[in-house]
């Protein structure tokens, strides 16, 4: 197998989980700046649509290094898309395929269940739950709790940050409540 | 003199506003011209190769994670934090600058409220959309285009959150 068909295979967690630790130090050394990815989204309310509200009212300039950050990301995503897909289709485990399944979800190709994340579902009630439901919340929540999976639960933690451990058990009660609990009503509707 | 005095006054403000944030604290006083940031442009492409590749962005890893049918998300986000915390102590330990010759900073985390109501509601929507802030750049690129509504989403989110933080329990 020659490197480029091994590296667009999945990258097992001991090979990709070391690499995102190492972006902690990485945003350090270039520019003394700490790894977060949802405060992006204040600095576009801020640089779009402030309104004399005062938690926007900053210079977002300052900050503009976060948003070539997250464009970069996006532009990692249409890289990995176009030089670096897995030909191969995403194996999940059977109990969650055989659940899906049940709802009617059989589509488990890709990144996102095409069944139920597609513009064409957006105007149902399923859709509009899970695409713009949960979106709000995500928005919401990360602000709210000062940060998302990368400010908290990997630097945060990193830091030795107990904030940051209480956050980080909060984002993961609140996941297994809603995936265990609520989701399954939410896909029978 | 006045001047001056003033100007330091303003900047901390400025910087307690932006503390608010609890991440994302831009410590460096240095002035840089806006194409010095296209390194952090790299660091970006980079962070959502490693997203796309290791699956951290697919709804499903994230539903297996929350019903402990894969150990990959823990494996995933342990050996990150593993190498996180080894980083920041060798950083630490041996006083490294970055490259412009700063002192490298730590902004210590207060505790409020908000990281338990916050981090719950944040919980929610994790299992909802099998996506938080970072995954969501990395889908829209690699090609789930309707998932901009789900990020354009989570910025009105963001603003709604501003807008009534004052009334809401930290």
């Amino acid at each position: 197998m020659n490197f480029i068909e091994w590296i667009k295979q999945p990258w097992p967690w001991y090979v990709a989980g070391p690499l995102i630790g190492l972006t902690i130090p990485v945003l350090l050394i270039l520019g003394n700046k700490s790894f977060g990815v949802s405060a992006s989204l204040r600095h576009i309310c801020a640089a779009c649509a402030p309104l004399n509200v005062p938690f926007f009212k900053y210079d977002w300039k300052k900050e503009v290094w976060n948003l070539f950050f997250v464009g970069g990301i996006l532009l990692g995503g249409v890289i990995t898309a176009f030089f670096l897909s897995n030909p191969n289709p995403v194996v999940i485990d059977p109990k969650l395929a055989t659940e899906l399944a049940g709802y009617g979800v059989t589509n488990t190709e890709g990144l996102v269940p095409k069944d139920l994340f597609n513009w064409g579902n957006l105007l149902s009630i399923k859709g509009i739950i899970l695409m713009v439901g949960g979106g709000f919340l995500v928005g919401f929540g990360t602000r709210y709790a000062g940060g998302c999976t990368s400010g908290h639960a990997i630097m945060g933690l990193s830091n030795l940050q107990l904030p940051s451990l209480i956050a980080t058990c909060c984002f993961m009660i609140g996941g297994f409540f809603f995936a265990n609990i609520v989701l399954p009503l939410i896909l029978k509707l | 003199m006045s001047a001056n005095t003033f100007k330091t006054v303003d900047l901390n403000t400025d910087f307690e506003i932006r503390s608010q944030n609890s991440i994302c604290v831009n410590r460096s006083a240095l002035d840089k011209p806006i194409w010095s940031n296209l390194k952090f442009a790299f660091a970006g492409i980079l962070f959502g190769i490693i997203l796309v590749k290791s699956q951290a962005i697919s709804w499903f890893r994230i539903q297996e994670m929350f019903r402990l049918q894969s150990f990959h998300m823990y494996g995933l986000i342990g050996s990150a934090v593993a190498v996180g915390i080894i980083s920041v102590f060798i950083i630490k330990k041996f006083k490294i600058r970055s490259i412009d010759g700063e002192p490298i900073y730590f902004e210590p985390k207060k505790f409020n409220k908000g990281q338990i109501y916050g981090g719950l509601l944040f919980g929610f929507g994790w299992a909802l959309t099998g996506a938080c802030p970072g995954p969501l750049f990395a889908l829209i690129g690699s090609g789930a285009t309707v998932i901009i509504v789900t990020l354009f989403s989570a910025i009105v989110g963001t603003w709604v959150y501003g807008f009534f933080r004052n009334k809401l329990p930290h």
